[in-house]
């Protein structure tokens, strides 16, 4: 069954037209600016809002390993040690400071939700928007909701890393119309620095769609001290002008402080060192490079 | 509301008019050219204030010829006397005139419908917000002049002096409004006969019906003749008005020393001896035209929501299209005519009520209401270049009234209706958009033939009508929540202790759901028999004591009928009783229906326990119902079974019941305008979590806040009300400027509309939020949960996101949107 953390409805900027965005959760990659930090882990996990909390004790009664205890400063303060993630405690907590993140979904309950958003998908030249974490670590899960969507005369678009077998890409490839590739650094080093993986997996993945005659839009996310600086945004163009096929779309994406909040209900830091907004002249220009280079470049989407 | 206008920091960079956003010059105030820009800060900086003239004209008029006429020969001859006496108004800069008052921003007092006292005179020239200026002179006046000879028998003091008790204690519970008893009734459009015939025409067609009466045979003949003579005397009292305002011109123009400004005098002298009394030839023609029709009918009574043009591009279009092609009009002259009319809707503020308190605020809003688009008798669609032009008009002048509204068939195209959304997006809150697919089918349901149904549109706020044709008229709301609340203490009203409703059982026996849906089904009906039992009183006594014999000229078939507008006289006649709450009593059946009495997990005693103590010490049970119970607006059928149940059983309460008036019906509307203001202070918390006091649920619009699965999930909820049903619905959605920025997200929220309005639905309306509602979303997070905001290359709801975003979104919008 598909594990997703989120099913977004009237998705805007995942693609063409008003999508369905579903959110897998698990991600061979961890970009130090992720901002689902929550689809990076393959497991379920408790998120905890600490403003949301009233402090009613609730959940802490609920425990069943008495793994949760009511704090001063901290608000709830879970025992992961013994926390076994039953989610007994999202359950009864009754502001929802406390939720569980990740679930297996039924195809049909994934299809039931999608298919009401038919009449707008279809006026809009939309469909449905196979994110995550990552979406390709679930071949099988994935290829069947695709055949699924397909079968329905849905569109269909995966955002992916391009971090897997170069077999599971064979494999989803013909039931897909659209692939929204993240391109992040042309370095492998640096790539593996920020990323945690080297990027020639990647490099040679997108060889492969582009080479397949597959649309494709390109997806970069522009961080000011990571890979905004013109070396890399000119080996980026290099890369993509010795593909067979061009991307439709190359969407730079400004980075932005955005997930810091994510992090805190996960109980973990958020290191923003070292990473930067860029200016909107950076942003800019960055642009221009693309577009003098024959491509259609775009802020955002 | 609007009145406010932010300076421009910067010019917006405008792109060709026909893909919308129109400034193309350099302009530091709105306004195309010198002269709207000064009528424009005219209109807007001049504070509202009182005319006692009207008044003064009428007690006179009353105390020497009372007795000597008929009602209706008596109401007219009153109208030509305002019409006679009355100052006249031609400001400076001024190309379409005419002033309801003395000057722009006076508005009448109408005494023989509610005589303000000296203490409301008090009150409405010193509180803060919407004031009305009056001078102390005019307030000893009116104590000495107009009220001993109103006092006591004034429509108000009628409509009270008769309503049953039972009424009285639901009415003062605030179970229901009522319309009449402070403005008279209203609700008509003007349609295309005023561009084909003239005063003099109907006089004539009056005069044919006179002459044709028969009195061997018809009992009602001599009541035929008086209306049908007081229609006559009609219009002749507007053509008067008009020559007056000729009158006016030729003097200033013979003292004037521009000789511009002489010819445009002598223009508009020309102008107003032509029209009303001809079908009006030109574009400028045309626009007076309706201009003193408005004024005649907003001076005869005071009618609720204005009264409006209708289809105005489409009744302008022939002469706009004719004059062009003349040469003796250009764009840029009609684009500056229209601006004239525009202004002096907005010169016209509502009247204020009377029995006012300091804190009622209302609004100085009047609700006419400008369809755009839409369309044509014959189907096809009705956009032309006066749409865009009016647009423009819209998006430049950006002024509290008129009201307006852009109406998206299937057959309307995509650029107009992107145009319309780079005009919302300017976050002025309107055009507002309605889908005629949806209306046309409403009429046709209530009976109106294809070709008054096309004819038709939407008024006031949404409410459904053919016009020119039809008497719609608004009775008041209904609080639907506070139907729930009243169930829930057997017939008491909680927040007082008195009976207001029947008993219907001690809601802590109910032992299944059913029994406590059946409970309050059979208190929603008494209510409503209630509310349409004095409806009839009140309306035979209008019908009676207070025609509209102007009004009547206008509306179809009142000359050929020989009766009036309020007597049954037009070709349709329905009543509508607007129901107000949905999504709150949605939410709170919801509430009953899951922790009560499906998962046990509150008791009823303990439920009413917390709502008699407004939740407090109950903060963990009020938080589980907030964030565990299916609500309306998330597309969960759980929830919009309820809604869907309620909704149908309101039209069954409701439609098709009599309305004494020639084949006329009540019929079912959704709209609350403010009124869910009005109706949540006089409630106690309900079930849904709501607090004691806080807004009801606005028109068919989710509870504020509990819709969290974003716009889709709302429209596909309100899509499973059968709209066709009612006279109209209303759906409000909140978006953030920075959503609608590029061109691909306008097309976006185009296709959302689209998609809306294929599901069957009525209405919608956006507001692009400003720093404000922002500041205020930062503070009272649960009432914003929906507000969804543009963070970065995704979006996110408001409420999600970190502290320190909030206020840099704050700080960014305000770049995004002025």
């Amino acid at each position: 069954m598909p594990f997703l953390f989120d099913i977004k409805r009237y998705s805007i900027n995942d693609g063409p037209g008003v999508r369905v965005t579903l959110f897998f959760k698990g991600c061979p990659l961890s970009c130090r600016w992720c901002h689902n930090p929550e689809g990076l882990s393959c497991t379920v996990q408790k998120l905890y809002n600490h403003s949301k909390c009233i402090g009613c004790g609730s959940c802490v009664a609920a425990c069943p390993e008495g793994a949760l205890r009511l704090t001063q400063t901290h608000g709830v303060v879970t025992d992961a040690q013994s926390c076994t993630l039953l989610g007994q405690c999202a359950e009864v907590c009754p502001t929802k400071a406390i939720e569980m993140s990740g679930r297996n979904y039924l195809e049909e309950e994934i299809m039931n939700i999608v298919l009401k958003e038919t009449h707008i998908m279809d006026s809009s030249g939309g469909g449905v928007t196979f994110s995550g974490g990552e979406p390709l670590i679930y071949p099988k899960e994935l290829k069947s909701l695709l055949v699924r969507c397909g079968n329905e005369g849905i569109h269909r678009a995966v955002d992916t890393s391009g971090h897997v077998k170069k077999g599971v890409i064979e494999e989803v490839l013909p039931h897909t119309d659209l692939f929204l590739y993240d391109l992040k650094l042309m370095d492998t080093s640096l790539h593996r620095e920020w990323t945690g993986v080297g990027n020639e997996l990647i490099l040679n993945n997108l060889r492969f769609i582009a080479d397949s005659g597959k649309e494709y839009h390109v997806r970069i996310p522009l961080i000011e001290g990571v890979n905004a600086d013109e070396d890399n945004v000119l080996s980026t163009i290099q890369f993509l002008n010795g593909l067979k096929r061009k991307p439709t779309v190359v969407g730079i994406l400004p980075y932005h402080d955005i997930a810091s909040m994510k992090y805190q209900k996960l109980g973990r830091a958020y290191d923003s060192r070292g990473m930067n907004e860029p200016s909107k002249e950076k942003q800019l220009h960055v642009c221009s490079l693309f577009e003098e280079n024959g491509y259609n470049a775009v802020i955002g989407g | 509301m609007i009145e406010e206008v932010k300076t421009r920091k910067r010019v917006p960079q405008r792109k060709a008019y026909k893909e919308g956003n129109f400034y193309e010059h350099d302009t530091s105030r709105p306004g195309m050219n010198e002269r709207i820009r000064a009528l424009r800060e005219e209109s807007v900086n001049t504070p509202a204030s009182l005319s006692i003239e009207r008044a003064l004209i009428q007690t006179e008029f009353y105390k020497k010829n009372e007795g000597r006429y008929s009602i209706p020969v008596m109401r007219a001859l009153n109208f030509m006397e305002i019409c006679e006496k009355k100052s006249i108004y031609i400001g400076e800069n001024e190309l379409i005139v005419g002033e309801r008052g003395e000057k722009p921003k006076a508005v009448y007092t109408f005494p023989e419908l509610t005589c303000h006292s000296v203490e409301d005179l008090h009150v409405l020239n010193t509180r803060e917000q919407q004031r009305y200026l009056v001078s102390e002179k005019d307030i000893e006046t009116y104590r000495t002049e107009v009220i001993p000879f109103w006092e006591g028998r004034t429509m108000r003091d009628l409509i009270f002096s008769r309503v049953p008790e039972e009424w009285e204690a639901a009415y003062e519970a605030g179970l229901f409004t009522e319309f009449m008893e402070q403005r008279a009734p209203g609700h008509t459009c003007m349609d295309g006969k005023i561009y084909r015939k003239g005063m003099l025409d109907f006089k004539r067609e009056i005069e044919e019906e006179i002459a044709k009466l028969d009195y061997f045979n018809d009992p009602e003949a001599f009541d035929k003749e008086e209306q049908l003579r007081g229609m006559a005397i009609s219009c002749d009292a507007i053509i008067r008005l008009a020559e007056r305002h000729a009158e006016k011109a030729e003097e200033l123009a013979s003292r004037e020393k521009n000789p511009v400004r002489v010819k445009e005098l002598k223009t508009i002298a020309e102008v107003c001896r032509h029209v009303p009394a001809h079908a009006p030839r030109t574009f400028h023609e045309a626009i007076q035209m309706y201009w003193f029709v408005h004024l005649g009918v907003i001076t005869e009574l005071n009618g609720w929501d204005a009264f409006n043009p209708g289809n105005f591009d489409q009744h302008l279009e022939p002469f706009y299209e004719n004059e062009l092609k003349k040469g003796t009009l250009t764009r840029e002259q009609a684009k500056e005519l229209l601006c004239c009319f525009w202004i002096k809707v907005n010169n016209q503020p509502a009247p204020p009520k009377v029995g006012v308190t300091a804190s009622e605020s209302g609004t100085y809003n009047d609700f006419t209401n400008i369809n755009i688009g839409g369309v044509r008798p014959d189907g096809s669609d009705g956009v032309s270049d006066v749409s865009y032009l009016m647009l423009e008009v819209i998006e430049e002048l950006h002024i509290l009234q008129p009201g307006n509204s852009v109406h998206i068939s299937s057959v309307t195209p995509n650029r107009f209706l992107h145009a319309a959304i780079k005009v919302i997006r300017q976050g002025h809150g309107y055009p507002s958009l309605f889908n005629p697919d949806v209306y046309i089918q409403q009429m046709l349901r209530s009976g109106k033939s294809l070709q008054d149904a096309r004819e038709g549109g939407c008024s006031g706020c949404i409410e459904v009508g053919a016009f020119g044709k039809e008497a719609y008229l608004l009775t008041g709301y209904l609080n639907v929540p506070k139907v729930l609340e009243v169930t829930l203490c057997n017939g008491v009203n909680p927040v007082t202790g008195k009976r207001v409703g029947i008993e219907t059982g001690d809601p802590s026996n109910f032992t299944t759901y059913q029994e406590l849906y059946q409970a309050f089904h059979t208190q929603l009906k008494h209510i409503i028999d209630l509310k349409i039992k004095v409806n009839h009183v009140i309306d035979q006594m209008y019908a009676r004591y207070s025609p509209a014999t102007f009004l009547s000229v206008l509306m179809d078939d009142c000359i050929r009928k020989g009766r009036d507008y309020y007597n049954g006289g037009p070709r349709y006649n329905t009543t509508y009783i607007q129901c107000t709450g949905l999504g709150t009593v949605t939410d709170s059946l919801s509430s009953l229906k899951k922790h009560v009495f499906e998962e046990g997990s509150v008791s009823m005693e303990q439920m009413l326990h917390a709502l008699s103590v407004n939740f407090e010490g109950e903060e963990v049970l009020r938080q589980r119902v907030l964030n565990h119970t299916p609500f309306f607006g998330n597309d969960d059928d759980e929830a919009d079974d309820i809604a869907v149940k309620v909704y149908n059983d309101l039209f069954d309460l409701i439609d098709g019941r009599p309305n004494g008036k020639e084949g006329g019906k009540y019929h079912l509307n959704m709209l609350s305008t403010t009124c869910h203001n009005y109706f949540g202070s006089v409630m106690g918390a309900t079930p849904n979590g709501r607090l004691a006091g806080k807004a009801i649920s606005d028109g068919t619009s989710p509870s504020h806040g509990s819709d969290t699965c974003g716009p889709t999930a709302v429209i596909r909820s309100l899509g499973k009300l059968d709209q066709v049903k009612s006279g109209g619905t209303l759906l409000n959605l909140r978006f953030l400027p920075s959503l609608l920025r590029r061109d691909e997200d306008v097309a976006k929220l185009g296709t959302l509309i689209r998609s809306y309005f294929a599901q069957g639905g009525h209405h919608v309306q956006f507001n692009v939020v400003d720093t404000a509602t922002l500041i205020a979303a930062r503070e009272n997070p649960e009432e914003y949960r929906d507000l969804l905001v543009r963070v970065a290359g995704y979006s996110d709801y408001f409420n999600d996101i970190h502290d320190n975003l909030k206020q840099e979104i704050i700080d960014r919008t305000e770049n995004v949107s002025f």
